[in-house]
């Protein structure tokens, strides 16, 4: 484990140096029902191929279920 | 007995103050929250927020009444067929006839969001289809950072009520829900649930416009 990993959805993640649609795909999310949040800032769905995750970063990964 | 004469405004207005205090009061009727999607969530959050003295509702939905909506939605045998924000209308402004409303029968698209949100102190989130809440979440987040959003994911199924919570997510981003229980992997959709979760909604908002959220 990466000792400065990043922390995703409260927990340690060794994903530093991953792009953000890296990451998405490793844990199988569908970036159509989601909504990613980087340091308290929302990652537009544009930018998932580009934004590098770096140690210490925290991440926020929305999943939108149906119903309502 | 009933009343055949609809209150004056002052007369709503004591009888607010005196359930929920002069300071909440204050805040809400100067409040205006757009409410995207009219369903199971949507119909109960504007139900609260009327009753609670909001002063505006806009009202956003492109499905009209159906029989499988009565089970859990605030629409009549009646309305079955009607467009939902028209119904809607119909409904709050028996509830509380001071209310300023505006109704879209309309699909919230990433190219028209500005029209119905762009006046909004406070953004709910009500729709049921996952993509849709992804689509806009993402837009109102990207394009107004400083509005306030109080959005929903999971509340089907037949899981306790404690499951249901609210959380922070960022500055002005709230998700109400269990996070998890997909309408589509199981049979259930029952109205105490989707009711709670409109409940956590609409109180969040209440909370966001009385200055409680900081």
């Amino acid at each position: 484990m990466n000792s400065n990993p990043v922390k995703i959805n409260g927990e340690n993640v060794a994903a530093a140096g991953m792009t953000i649609a890296e990451y998405l795909a490793s844990a199988n999310y569908d970036t159509k029902r989601i909504a990613v949040e980087r340091n308290l800032e929302i990652v537009p769905k544009a930018k998932y191929a580009e934004v590098v995750l770096e140690a210490g970063d925290v991440v926020e990964v929305v999943n939108f279920v149906g119903g309502g | 007995m009933a009343c055949d004469k609809i209150p004056s405004r002052e007369e709503f207005r004591r009888a607010l103050v005196q359930k929920q205090g002069e300071e909440i009061v204050q805040k809400l009727e100067q409040a205006t929250v757009a409410i995207c999607g009219v369903g199971g969530l949507g119909s109960n959050v504007a139900i609260n927020l009327a009753r609670a003295g909001i002063k505006k509702l806009i009202l956003v939905d492109f499905d009209r009444v159906d029989m499988t909506n009565l089970q859990r939605q605030q629409y009549k045998v009646s309305q079955v067929g009607v467009p939902k924000a028209q119904a809607l209308v119909e409904n709050l402004k028996e509830i509380a006839p001071y209310i300023e409303l505006e109704a879209y029968d309309e699909k919230i698209t990433e190219e028209n969001i500005d029209k119905f949100v762009a006046n909004a102190d406070v953004v709910c989130e009500a729709f049921d289809n996952p993509e849709a809440k992804s689509m806009l979440v993402n837009a109102v987040l990207e394009k107004y950072p400083q509005k306030y959003l109080v959005a929903a994911s999971g509340m089907a199924g037949t899981d306790d009520a404690n499951s249901i919570k609210t959380r922070k997510i960022s500055k002005h981003f709230y998700l109400c829900g269990d996070g998890k229980s997909d309408v589509t992997q199981m049979l259930a959709l029952l109205a105490p649930r989707v009711q709670i979760c409109a409940a956590h909604e609409a109180l969040t908002i209440i909370r966001i416009i009385a200055g409680l959220e900081v």
